[in-house]
């Protein structure tokens, strides 16, 4: 069953004005079932419209998005998916706990199951300790982390994630990629990431999607196969071979899109 | 998976600051105290040795006096000027906050509104007060009402609009993904949001509803305020009382300031971390 399919995908802002600008041009992809899948390309080529598309947060100009079997606007309406940004966008109001709480509140989930989820996610990324706290009292990675506790509360089957973890310094963020890549092994959740860096893109995929600009198409998709991830993971043979296949498409070297997958 | 935090991360600089000056409180009072009663003895001095006539300056020894003389009166006029004030405060700021909230659900009325709301601002309402006189019984308490909730209307209605259009564009996508709009969006995200602009607007509306109720006073109608007893006492040559009773304004409207401060970190606990 696959969990996201793209078919005939562009999406024109500004369409029929002099700041026309073509931000996405004939995008076909699939998303299987629990897979993990990357996009990644340089700035500019609608990788973050494509995340965007896919959670019905804006509408394609032309082609069609299914998510979960539905049209997009049927699976946002049943929140069928749960979605992170590179900003925490915690809400100053709300304490770690009732931020955590809001999708489910909103789901009209009884306030005692509410009460229950949002301490075992706040456990699952280490911050059980800060339910009570306002996120203005939490360090910057703290607040990511609660914003992806956030997104995983309503046990969404798909996870869409727009550079959640660009923000954040190095161990933090490695530390974080460990704890995703466990939590969507452990719940079966498909994932569609953004990210700027490669390692980061081949570490965490079970595929990694290339993408250029003017017009952002698909270029290239890489499969990776790492198996389960370990600490050996990053300094094996196989992570850098992945690496270099990705700074490959990226540079436009390797073979066109359809060819690999 | 554990739940011990790095200190590391913990020790954010952008974090706020806790307890810096929550320790001790008397170290943040005591400088404005200090400057302030060196102030009074100072006025004191200037008037007592350069012999100053009491009708340009009276010294602070004899306002204090007559502060004490005229305590009782100084009270009750002080609490039917506040009654004023603290009325006009609540209608004019809850007519602006309503008024707001309309101006940014309709982006065309929040156009409109603000040219508006600013030439409302720009009439210089307390000219008003005497028209306004005429227009109610000699006896009654709505004209000057009416001064300090128009007075009062701007500061809460341009900083209460400007709150509630500034959403955060990420909090509107994350909205969107939970698939919640309309009025669970304003409730949840706009209202809150807003509320520290709100309280911006609410802390000047505090200030000006005072100065509004006691000038207001000036032009007639009934004399039981802090406003009518300073004409009179004026107008009677007797300037300590006066003063006095300008003591008592003072003093009433720093009890309105302070209170909005303390109901602004009551309703936004996460303000005060």
């Amino acid at each position: 069953m696959t969990a996201v399919l793209l078919q005939g995908v562009s999406k024109v802002f500004n369409a029929g004005r002099a700041d026309e600008v073509t931000a996405l041009t004939s995008v076909d992809l699939t998303v299987e079932r629990g897979e993990f899948v990357t996009l990644i390309g340089p700035s500019g080529c609608g990788k973050s419209t494509l995340l965007r598309l896919v959670g019905d947060l804006t509408q394609p100009s032309a082609g069609t998005v299914t998510v979960a079997g539905k049209p997009a606007a049927t699976a946002r309406a049943d929140q069928e998916y749960g979605i992170a940004f590179q900003q925490a966008g915690l809400f100053d109001w709300r304490t770690v706990q009732r931020n955590v709480e809001l999708p489910l509140e909103l789901r009209g989930t009884s306030k005692r199951e509410r009460r229950d989820r949002a301490r075992e996610m706040l456990d699952l990324v280490g911050l059980g300790d800060f339910a009570g706290h306002y996120p203005a009292q939490l360090s910057g990675g703290m607040q990511q982390r609660v914003a992806i506790a956030r997104a995983l509360a309503v046990h969404p089957p798909l996870l869409l994630m727009d550079e959640p973890f660009g923000a954040l310094d190095e161990m933090t963020r490695e530390r974080l990629q460990d704890e995703l890549l466990r939590i969507c092994a452990s719940t079966g959740t498909s994932t569609i990431f953004v990210t700027h860096s490669i390692p980061e893109a081949v570490y965490l995929s079970d595929r990694v999607v290339v993408m250029s600009a003017r017009p952002g198409r698909i270029t290239e998709v890489v499969p990776i196969d790492l198996g389960p991830r370990t600490e050996a993971t990053r300094q094996s043979p196989g992570f850098f071979t992945g690496i270099t296949k990705v700074r490959r498409a990226l540079r436009g070297e390797a073979v066109p899109a359809g060819a690999t997958s | 998976m554990t739940t011990a935090v790095d200190p590391v991360v913990a020790a954010d600089p952008t974090a706020p600051v806790v307890t810096s000056r929550r320790g001790r409180p008397w170290l943040a009072v005591l400088p404005p105290l200090l400057v302030g009663v060196a102030g009074l003895l100072l006025w004191e001095a200037v008037v007592k040795i350069g012999r100053v006539a009491p009708f340009v300056l009276p010294a602070p020894s004899a306002i204090g006096e007559q502060l004490w003389l005229s305590r009782d009166v100084v009270w009750r006029t002080g609490l039917a000027s506040g009654e004023n004030a603290l009325i006009g405060l609540l209608a004019g700021a809850a007519v602006g906050l309503l008024a707001a909230m309309v101006a940014a659900r309709f982006a065309f009325l929040g156009e409109v509104s603000i040219p508006v709301a600013a030439a409302l601002n720009a009439l210089p309402i307390i000219a008003l007060a005497p028209i306004l006189n005429n227009m109610f019984d000699s006896t009654s308490s709505v004209p000057r009402r009416l001064v300090v909730g128009i007075v009062v209307f701007f500061p809460v209605f341009v900083n209460a609009l400007r709150g509630l259009r500034e959403v955060d564009p990420i909090h509107r996508d994350l909205m969107a993904s939970y698939a919640a709009g309309g009025w669970t969006f304003t409730r949840l995200v706009r209202l809150p949001a807003a509320l520290p602009f709100v309280f911006t607007g609410l802390r000047q509306a505090s200030s000006l509803a005072v100065i509004a109720a006691v000038v207001a006073e000036y032009f007639g109608g009934l004399q039981n305020g802090l406003g009518s007893r300073i004409t009179s006492a004026a107008a009677n040559t007797a300037y300590p009382r006066a003063w006095a009773f300008v003591v008592g304004a003072c003093v009433l409207g720093l009890v309105f300031y302070l209170a909005a401060l303390l109901l602004e970190r009551l309703v936004m606990p996460w303000r005060r971390v």
